[in-house]
C-alpha cells in the first residue's frame, strides 16, 4: 500500500534550504508576536487606562494569539500541506468553539449580573438586602 | 491558506488529477497513525478548551479577579524585584524554541539524516525539561510565597493553593513595616491555575517521555531500517500541540 501509491502531498526538496528558511521565518514571526503581546500586557499594568481601552487591548492580544496558533498549526504541524478534505475534517469540528466560548462566557457574565442584582451585594442592591438573601 | 508555497500549488494540481475516493488508496494521503494523531489532538483541543472556557465562565462571573501582572512578578534569584511576566516569557520562549528544534528534527527525518534527527531530538528534550523545571519553580514559588491576608479579623501569611487565594482586593489595614495586606480573592483562581497549567505540564511531561523513546529508536537505527521517519513526525505533531496549548494558557492566565 505504502509503495503502490506515489506520495503526493509531501515533496522532498534536495537541499531543503527553503524549508529551513520557512521555519526560521515562522520562528521570527512567533517571537515578534509574543513580544508585542507582552508589550500590550505590560502596558495595561504600567499605564492607568479606562476599561474600554483595556478591553480593546485584550481583544488585540486574543487576535495575535490566534495568529500564533495559525502559524504553529499551518507551518510547524504542516497542516497547510495536507489535502483539503483532511484539513476540513480537523477545522470544521473546531468551529464548535465559537458557540462554546460565546455561550459560556455570556452565561458567566449573566451569573455575575444576577448575583449583583438579587443576592444582596450592598453596592449593587442595598435595599434588597433583607428579603432576597440566601435561600 | 496563504501559507501554501508554490510547492503545494503543484500539489493542489496533482490532487485534482488524482481520483482520491476511487478506492485502492488512502483518500487523505496520510498514514493511518498520523491521521489518528490529528483526531486525537482535535479531541484533546476540546478537553483543554473545556477547561479554559470553564475558567473563563467563572472569571466572568466574579466582580474581582487578580491581575496577572501582580501575581506573576517573581524571577528566580531576583529576590523581591518586581518583574511582571518576565519568568513566564522565558518559559514561552523555551517552548517556542523547543518547537522549532522539533520541526528541524522532522525535517532531518525527511532527508533520512539520522545524525540530524538525533541532534535536534536531544535539543527538543532539553527544552521540554527546561520548561518543566521552570514550571516546578513557579508552582513552588506560588504555593510557598506567603502574602499578608486579612481573614476573620486577623492578618495571616498565606500562599496560593487550590483552597486559598491571597490575591484579593486590598484590605483597609496595613501590615507590620507597612506591608500590603489583601482580603482573600476568588478561591477558584488557584484551582484553575494549578489544574490547567498542571494538565498542560502533564502533556509536556508525556511529550518528553515520547521524545526520549523516539530518540532511543532513532539512535538504534529503527527508523533507518524502516526506511522512513514518520514516527518522528507523529511525535512532532504531539509536541507542537503542547506548544499550541501553551499559547492559549499563556493568553488566558498571564496576558489578559
Amino acid at each position: 500500500m505504502e509503495h503502490s501509491v506515489q506520495e503526493v502531498t509531501f515533496h522532498h526538496e534536495p537541499g531543503g534550504n527553503e524549508v529551513v528558511k520557512k521555519i526560521i521565518k515562522t520562528t521570527v514571526i512567533l517571537s515578534v508576536i509574543t513580544v508585542i503581546e507582552l508589550g500590550l500586557g505590560l502596558a495595561m499594568y504600567a499605564f492607568p487606562m479606562g476599561e474600554a481601552l483595556k478591553l480593546f487591548l485584550k481583544g488585540a492580544i486574543v487576535i495575535l494569539s490566534l495568529a500564533k496558533a495559525f502559524y504553529i498549526v499551518g507551518v510547524f504541524m504542516h497542516l497547510g500541506d495536507e489535502i483539503k478534505n483532511l484539513i476540513m475534517t480537523i477545522v470544521v469540528p473546531l468551529m464548535l468553539f465559537i458557540w462554546f466560548i460565546a455561550a459560556f462566557l455570556w452565561d458567566g457574565a449573566s451569573w455575575k449580573n444576577l448575583r449583583n442584582t438579587y443576592n444582596g451585594t450592598p453596592a449593587a442592591a442595598p435595599t434588597e438586602q433583607h428579603d432576597s438573601g440566601k435561600h | 491558506m496563504n501559507l501554501k508555497t508554490s510547492n503545494s500549488m503543484a500539489t493542489a494540481q496533482a490532487q485534482m488529477e488524482t481520483k482520491w475516493w476511487n478506492g485502492g488508496r488512502s483518500p487523505f494521503n496520510v498514514e493511518y497513525g498520523k491521521l489518528m494523531m490529528w483526531y486525537f489532538l482535535m479531541s484533546d483541543a476540546f478537553t483543554f478548551g473545556a477547561f479554559l472556557i470553564s475558567y473563563g465562565t467563572i472569571r466572568f462571573s466574579q466582580n474581582y479577579w487578580p491581575d496577572p501582572n501582580v501575581v506573576f512578578n517573581a524571577f528566580p534569584f531576583a529576590g523581591h524585584a518586581n518583574l511582571p511576566l518576565a519568568f513566564v516569557s522565558l518559559m514561552t520562549f523555551i517552548l517556542i524554541v523547543s518547537s522549532v528544534t522539533m520541526v528541524l528534527a522532522v525535517h532531518a527525518g525527511h532527508n533520512m539524516d539520522k545524525k540530524g534527527v538525533v541532534k535536534w531530538m536531544i535539543w527538543t528534550i532539553i527544552g521540554g525539561l527546561a520548561f518543566l523545571g521552570c514550571q516546578a519553580w513557579e508552582w513552588t514559588h506560588l504555593i510557598t510565597g506567603d502574602h499578608l491576608v486579612l481573614m476573620d479579623g486577623q492578618v495571616k501569611e498565606l500562599g496560593t493553593t487550590v483552597s486559598m487565594n491571597p490575591w484579593g482586593p486590598a484590605a483597609n489595614v496595613t501590615g507590620h513595616e507597612g506591608h500590603h495586606v489583601s482580603t482573600p480573592g476568588p478561591v477558584a483562581f488557584g484551582g484553575y491555575f494549578f489544574g490547567i497549567t498542571g494538565f498542560h505540564g502533564f502533556h509536556v511531561f508525556s511529550g518528553v517521555i515520547i521524545n526520549i523513546v523516539m530518540l532511543i529508536m532513532a539512535m538504534n537505527g529503527t527508523f533507518e531500517r524502516r526506511g522512513h521517519y514518520l514516527m518522528i513526525e507523529k511525535a512532532g505533531l504531539y509536541w507542537h500541540f503542547v506548544d499550541l496549548v501553551w499559547v492559549f494558557v499563556f493568553l488566558c492566565f498571564y496576558l489578559i
